[in-house]
C-alpha cells in the first residue's frame, strides 16, 4: 500500500515536473520574443539617434563619377543639373543635407514632397498626430488610406513612393523643449511648419541654441506668411516679437478656416528657401517677409529689422543656454498649447445657468415652451443647425438683443405659458458669453447648453454633422 | 496727409473687415509734421471699430504686430517717431501662427 502510494507520488511528481519543464519553455520562449523586440526597438532608437546620415548612404556602393554623382542621380536630377546657377554643385549640396520638418500638415505636406523629390539626402518628419479626414483638403501628402494612422508615417510613405534613394527618418513625437536639442541636433536644416504659437518660440530658440538656419512659414485664412530666422546674422523670432501676442489675438485653422492652397503655396516657397538654403545658391528671405494675401493675388515682401542686440534668446549678451532652453516653459509663456487642437474651456457662468445637451433635449420632447438662440457666425450656422434655433451671432447680440424678447414673447403667445430661454454655440464658450451678457441685460434666466453643438452631436444626435 | 493703410493678418476685422484704407490724416498744426505716433492713435480712434486691444496696447501696437512703412519695418525708420510723408503705404499686419 506503501508502495502504491510511493508509484502514485512519483507519477504525480513527473507529471508535475513535465508540466513545469513545459511552463519554463513557455517562458523562455517569452524571455527570448521580448528581447528580440527589444533589441528591435533599440535598433530603431540608434538609426534615429544617428546624426541623419545622408550622402554616402545614397551613394551605398552605385559608381560614382568623377563629379560625385551616379548615373541614377544624373538622370533623375538632370533638370537641375541644366540649371547653370545650380548644377552639379548644387545637386550634390542636396545630396549632403538634413533637412528637420517640424510638423507634417498643410505646411508641411508640400515641403516634405518637395524635399524628397529633389533629393535632400536625409529628411527627418516630426509630427504626433493622427490623419483625420477634416485634414485632407490642404494636408495633400495624406490618402484617405491613412485616415486614423500617424502622420509621419503617411509622410515617410509618399516620400518612398517618390524617392526610394532618400533617407527618411520618422519622428512620431510631439517636439517639445525636452527633446528638440536631440533631434534637431541631427540635422543641418530645420523647417518650422507647425500650426501654434509656444511651437514657433520654442524652434526658434532651438535653432538658435544649436545654430541652425529656420525656414518659418505659417498660413491662416486667406493669408500666408514666410521667412528664414537666424540665418547668416539675421534675426531670431523673438528679435521679432520679444513679447507673444495675448491669446485673443491667436486664431487657429481649426476655429477661423483655412483655403487649403494657402498652405499650400506657403509650403511650396518654405521649401523653395530650404533647397535655397540647403544648396547655397540665391539670396534667401533671411531679414525679409513675404506676405501673401491670397484674396487679392498680392505677394508684399518687406524689409525686417536686423538681429536685435537685445534679443533674450540671440542677443549679444543672451545667457540663453541649453539647459535654459529645456527649462523653459512654452506654454506657460504664451499662454496657449502646443496644440491646434487642445481648446481652452471657458468656465464663466455659474452650473445653475447651464444644462447638458441631453437636458435640453428632454425639455424639447416634454415640449417646454422655449426658445434656442444660436450665437455662432451667420456662416458657421449656415454649416449646420438644430432646427427651430434662432440665430443672433454672439457679436450682433447687443444691438439685436430686442429681437430675444420679441421671440420669447411669440412664443409664450402661442403655448399660453411663459417661454424659457437657451442659448448654443459650437463648443460651449461664446454660448457662456452670451448668457452672462444676456443675464445683465434683462434676462436673468437664459441658460447656455454645455458642449454646445459638439455635445448635441456627441450625446444627443450621432447624425448631426459635426465640423 | 494723403496715406495709405493696409491691415493684414486679421487686423482688417478690427475695422470693418476692409484691408485697404485710402485716408487724409490731417498733421500736427505746431509743426506740420505727421509721425507714426500720431498716425497710431489716429488709426485707433478713427479706424478701429471693435476690441481696440487687439491693435494697441498703451500707446504702441499690441505684442505681435509688425508695422511696416512703405515695406520696411518700422524699426529700421524710427519708430514711432517715424516721420511720414505724403502717399506713404503704412501697414499693420498680425502674425499667423497657423499650418
Amino acid at each position: 500500500m506503501d508502495c502504491k502510494i510511493v508509484g502514485n507520488g512519483s507519477a504525480d511528481i513527473i507529471h508535475e515536473i513535465e508540466k513545469l519543464k513545459l511552463d519554463k519553455k513557455e517562458i523562455e520562449n517569452r524571455i527570448s520574443k521580448l528581447e528580440a523586440q527589444l533589441k528591435a526597438d533599440e535598433a530603431v532608437q540608434m538609426k534615429a539617434n544617428q546624426a541623419c546620415s545622408s550622402y554616402d548612404s545614397i551613394l551605398d556602393g552605385h559608381a560614382v563619377s568623377s563629379n560625385g554623382l551616379t548615373p541614377g542621380m544624373i538622370y533623375r536630377y538632370s533638370r537641375h543639373l541644366l540649371l547653370p546657377d545650380f548644377g552639379v554643385e548644387g545637386q550634390i549640396n542636396l545630396a549632403k543635407s538634413s533637412i528637420l520638418v517640424v510638423g507634417a500638415g498643410g505646411l508641411g505636406s508640400p515641403v516634405v514632397l518637395y524635399l524628397a523629390s529633389c533629393g535632400i539626402g536625409c529628411i527627418g518628419i516630426v509630427d504626433s498626430d493622427i490623419v483625420e479626414l477634416n485634414n485632407l483638403h490642404r494636408q495633400i501628402i495624406h490618402p484617405e488610406a491613412y485616415v486614423g494612422h500617424a502622420k509621419v508615417k503617411s509622410a515617410a510613405a509618399a516620400c518612398r513612393a517618390i524617392n526610394s534613394s532618400i533617407n527618411l527618418v520618422e519622428h512620431n513625437q510631439a517636439l517639445q523643449a525636452s527633446n528638440a536639442l536631440d533631434i534637431v541636433s541631427k540635422y543641418d536644416i530645420v523647417v518650422d511648419a507647425t500650426d501654434n504659437l509656444p511651437s514657433r518660440y520654442m524652434i526658434s530658440d532651438c535653432c538658435v541654441v544649436m545654430n541652425k538656419p529656420l525656414i518659418s512659414g505659417a498660413a491662416l485664412g486667406l493669408e500666408g506668411q514666410l521667412t528664414v530666422y537666424h540665418h547668416k546674422g539675421g534675426p531670431c523670432y523673438r528679435c521679432l516679437f520679444p513679447t507673444p501676442p495675448p491669446t485673443a489675438a491667436c486664431q487657429r485653422c481649426s476655429d477661423s478656416g483655412v483655403l487649403g492652397v494657402v498652405p499650400g503655396v506657403i509650403g511650396c516657397l518654405q521649401a523653395l528657401e530650404a533647397i535655397k538654403v540647403a544648396s547655397g545658391i540665391g539670396e534667401t528671405l533671411s531679414g525679409r517677409m513675404l506676405i501673401f494675401d491670397a484674396l487679392s493675388s498680392r505677394i508684399r515682401i518687406v524689409k525686417l529689422r536686423g538681429r536685435s542686440l537685445q534679443c533674450f534668446a540671440c542677443g549679444d549678451h543672451a545667457d540663453f543656454t541649453q539647459q535654459s532652453f529645456q527649462s523653459f516653459d512654452y506654454e506657460g509663456f504664451t499662454q496657449s498649447p502646443m496644440s491646434d487642437k487642445a481648446r481652452p474651456k471657458l468656465s464663466l457662468i455659474s452650473d445653475s445657468a447651464r444644462i447638458t445637451s441631453r437636458e435640453y433635449k428632454d425639455l424639447i420632447d416634454r415640449q417646454e415652451p422655449h426658445i434656442l438662440v444660436d450665437v455662432r457666425p451667420a456662416h458657421h450656422f449656415k454649416i449646420t443647425a438644430i432646427p427651430e434655433s434662432i440665430n443672433i451671432p454672439l457679436s450682433a447680440l447687443e444691438d439685436q438683443i430686442s429681437l430675444v424678447d420679441s421671440y420669447l414673447k411669440e412664443v409664450a403667445k402661442d403655448s399660453g405659458k411663459s417661454a424659457s430661454l437657451y442659448v448654443v454655440c459650437r463648443r460651449g464658450n461664446d454660448s457662456q458669453r452670451a448668457v452672462d451678457f444676456l443675464s445683465k441685460n434683462g434676462f436673468p434666466l437664459a441658460k447656455d447648453i454645455i458642449g454646445g453643438l459638439e455635445s448635441w452631436a456627441q450625446d444627443v444626435d450621432p447624425s448631426f454633422p459635426i465640423y | 496727409m494723403q496715406l495709405t493703410l493696409e491691415f493684414g493678418g486679421g487686423l482688417d476685422l478690427l475695422c470693418q473687415s476692409v484691408k485697404i484704407h485710402h485716408v487724409d490724416v490731417t498733421p500736427n498744426v505746431e509743426n506740420g509734421k505727421l509721425t507714426l505716433r500720431d498716425l497710431l492713435s489716429w488709426v485707433r480712434t478713427s479706424l478701429i471699430k471693435e476690441r481696440p486691444e487687439m491693435f494697441m496696447k498703451g500707446d504702441s501696437v499690441r505684442p505681435g504686430i509688425l508695422v511696416l512703412v512703405n515695406d520696411c519695418d518700422w524699426e529700421l525708420c524710427g519708430g514711432h517717431d517715424t516721420e511720414l510723408e505724403e502717399k506713404d503705404v503704412v501697414v499693420f499686419i498680425s502674425t499667423l501662427h497657423g499650418g
